[in-house]
């Protein structure tokens, strides 16, 4: 089972949710943060790196002598990576998505293959033997989801060597990082607050992930804040709330020192073995349907 | 007399410089001998996710300017710009195109040899 843990509004609890439901997980799991902008579940997890590698994109690098300025390459790039100037072709490579398009298309071999550095892949080990992989961007890089499909390879790839099923931790949001943390999983855990920024929010992530059809389930977050409007939403759109984390002082108290919300005490510890429960039922009602 | 483009947020040389030049409104290019005006439109570059400078570029080029006048290039499109040899003049925010023109007839714009604006990305 592939779960992502998404939310709309950042700071709902994405990570808490994501570190305590991986050290509770009672299947072989990996754990991976694709939130590659500011990723944030090693602090949690504290995992201990056994690998970096630079992951790049490839993008054209252009051999002057060589074209012909046939605007082959200009017309079919749709991010202007790639135009003509009177006699010039001019190349961004730093607008390139990495289609690749170009060099099919160009007739005179005037596109070389180059590389963007887009960051680096991490792979550690929490607690002994729990895979984590992160993705971390490069400074100055503007787009994450080049970086995101490569993490999300590498996953796919350990799921099936281990047999193992995958937690992510999703940024926030609903643009294309989000969605392409998503696309993936087999359930989708929405992490909310019931606050009025958080219940505005969490329609949006609702509205965004609901055409992708993935069974969802809501985790409510600071319960006891706000008002009720999130339940009644969940309950019109027939949103199971899997879990509930309280609002208390202990709680944060607790996450400030780097502390897993699941190991707190054993309510909590409940809480998220309960969650883990809710999700393999979500699952499993997709794979019967 | 070469064509100039003045970036725009509207048709007339009684609207306002758009400051903008990748996410203009649109250019009012002026034929300086006859003061004919024509309205490229450049709608389409304002809702790109990326490259609003480098189409808005080619936009100008395709009308035949060989004059910008605007508020603020970034360096793509200032690059662009070169390339094509269409000369540059910025910083004429908060006047009417007609009072960006007269300026520029009356010699008192200058060329700017390098973007004024950040890249974006």
């Amino acid at each position: 089972m592939i779960v992502a843990i998404a939310s709309g509004k950042g700071g709902t609890g994405k990570t808490t949710v994501s570190a305590s439901l991986t050290a509770i997980w009672e299947r072989p799991v990996v754990a991976v943060d694709l939130d590659v902008e500011e990723p944030n579940l090693h602090l949690f997890l504290k995992p201990e790196l056994i690998s970096t590698e630079t992951v790049n994109l490839e993008v054209p690098v252009l051999e002057p002598s060589a074209c012909t300025l046939c605007r082959a390459c200009s017309e079919l790039c749709q991010f202007k990576a790639l135009a003509i100037f009177g006699k010039t072709l001019m190349v961004m490579p730093e607008m390139c998505h990495g289609c690749g398009g170009c060099f099919e298309v160009c007739p005179a071999e005037a596109l070389k293959r180059g590389n963007r550095e887009l960051g680096v892949m991490e792979i550690g080990h929490s607690r002994g033997q729990i895979p984590c992989l992160t993705g971390r961007l490069r400074v100055g890089e503007s787009m994450s989801p080049p970086l995101m499909r490569h993490i999300r390879h590498r996953m796919a790839e350990m799921a099936k060597d281990m047999n193992a099923d995958l937690i992510i931790d999703a940024p926030p949001g609903v643009s294309c990082p989000a969605m392409n943390a998503v696309q993936d999983s087999d359930v989708i855990l929405l992490v909310t607050e019931p606050t009025p920024f958080g219940f505005h929010d969490f329609q949006l992530a609702w509205q965004a992930f609901a055409p992708l059809g993935k069974p969802m389930g809501v985790v409510v977050n600071r319960a006891g804040l706000g008002d009720d409007r999130a339940y009644a939403f969940c309950e019109a759109k027939g949103l199971p709330i899997l879990a509930e984390i309280p609002y208390r002082r202990e709680i944060a108290e607790h996450y400030a020192k780097g502390g897993l919300l699941a190991e707190m005490d054993s309510e909590m510890r409940w809480r998220f073995a309960s969650l883990q429960e809710g999700l393999d039922r979500l699952n499993r009602g997709v794979s019967h349907a | 007399m070469p064509k100039i483009a003045v970036t725009s947020e509207g048709p007339s040389l009684q609207d306002a410089v758009d400051p903008r030049f990748g996410r203009a409104g649109g250019f009012v290019v002026v034929d300086t001998e006859s003061m004919a005006t024509t309205y490229v439109d450049n709608g389409a570059s304002q809702v790109m996710a990326q490259g609003a400078g480098i189409q808005a570029a080619e936009n100008i080029v395709n009308a035949g300017a060989e004059i910008l006048l605007t508020g603020f290039v970034g360096p793509k499109a200032f690059a662009a710009l070169q390339a094509a040899g269409v000369k540059v003049g910025q910083n004429l925010e908060n006047l009417s195109v007609g009072e960006a023109i007269e300026r520029f007839k009356s010699g008192t714009v200058t060329f700017a040899e390098a973007p004024n604006r950040e890249s974006h990305s």
